[in-house]
């Protein structure tokens, strides 16, 4: 086994493309709370929100180039603070 | 090569990293959840609060925290091809964005403690619970954020000098990815912060 794995080498144009998306993607969620939506900002919000997260995530933090294990580790970490939520809001809606 | 060489494991490096990112995602998620409870709860006065939020401070610092998050990941790379001085430019400029963004979170909560808005303040008590709990909300959340900018602009300033030294070094620049992936964390916060706190309506 060589000393020295193969890595991603990810270019600058890449991660300038990245930075245009979530600025253009700040612009939209400004824009977006100045409109009248009424429950469906909070929605529109948290979808843009995940869309930058995973642009971030995949990009920023080389999560699209790591091998499997990370990728179900972060679905673990996600799907559990989900299951927080979720139940949380059981709880609390239904009282 | 020697012995020590082959101990080095910079995926399980990566991966440790990730694993305590994980707890981090886990103990942010916390205050998120308090957040969406009390905004079932108490959806005027959430509105209310949001309202009082500078969107200017709120916006200037998002501006700020995606572009020290570009200027990082594009450190690991300039270090991957040898640009060794590239890359302490940008980690420089990085550290530069950490301490601008504390800087406009000095002068936001000084503009609200100003007005008498800081948790249990008289103005504040005076009024309804709602509100008392998004600015309760708001000084936890930003304060603990806030925590993790400095902690990672420290961060960074460390690894800058690794780089320097040829400790971290085009071979060997782990340190650096999992600096890099700690700011990164402290960027996906704001990106939820920033539309929940300051762009309520």
């Amino acid at each position: 086994m060589s000393s020295k794995e193969p890595h991603h080498i990810v270019s600058y144009a890449t991660q300038v493309k990245v930075w245009l998306a979530l600025l253009l993607l700040t612009a939209a969620t400004v824009t977006v709370s100045r409109i009248e939506l009424g429950a469906l900002h909070v929605w529109a919000a948290l979808a843009i929100a995940s869309v930058k997260s995973a642009l971030v995530i995949a990009f920023f933090m080389h999560m699209k180039y790591e091998n499997r294990a990370f990728k179900y580790c972060l679905l673990a970490a996600l799907v559990t603070l989900a299951t927080f939520i979720g139940l949380t809001f059981f709880d609390v809606l239904y009282r | 090569m020697n012995e020590a060489a082959h101990h080095k494991d910079p995926t399980g490096d990566r991966f440790g990293m990730w694993l305590f990112l994980f707890t981090e995602l886990l103990l942010f998620g916390g205050l998120f959840i308090l957040y969406s409870v009390y905004l079932a709860r108490y959806p005027e006065e959430f509105v209310r609060g949001g309202e009082e939020l500078n969107l200017v401070f709120g916006t200037v610092n998002t501006v700020i925290l995606l572009t020290s998050s570009l200027a990082v990941a594009m450190s690991v790379t300039a270090l991957q091809r040898g640009k060794i001085r590239l890359t302490l430019w940008l980690l420089a400029s990085t550290i530069a964005s950490a301490l601008i963004f504390l800087v406009n979170k000095y002068f936001e909560w000084s503009a609200k403690i100003h007005h008498g808005i800081y948790p249990n303040s008289p103005e504040l008590t005076a009024r309804s619970s709602g509100e008392n709990l998004f600015f309760g909300l708001y000084y936890l959340t930003t304060g603990l954020h806030g925590l993790h900018v400095l902690l990672g602009g420290a961060l960074l300033t460390w690894v800058f000098f690794l780089v320097r030294k040829g400790k971290v070094n085009p071979d060997d620049f782990v340190t650096l990815e999992n600096a890099g992936l700690y700011w990164h964390l402290v960027d996906l916060v704001w990106i939820f912060v920033f539309p929940l706190y300051y762009l309520i309506l």
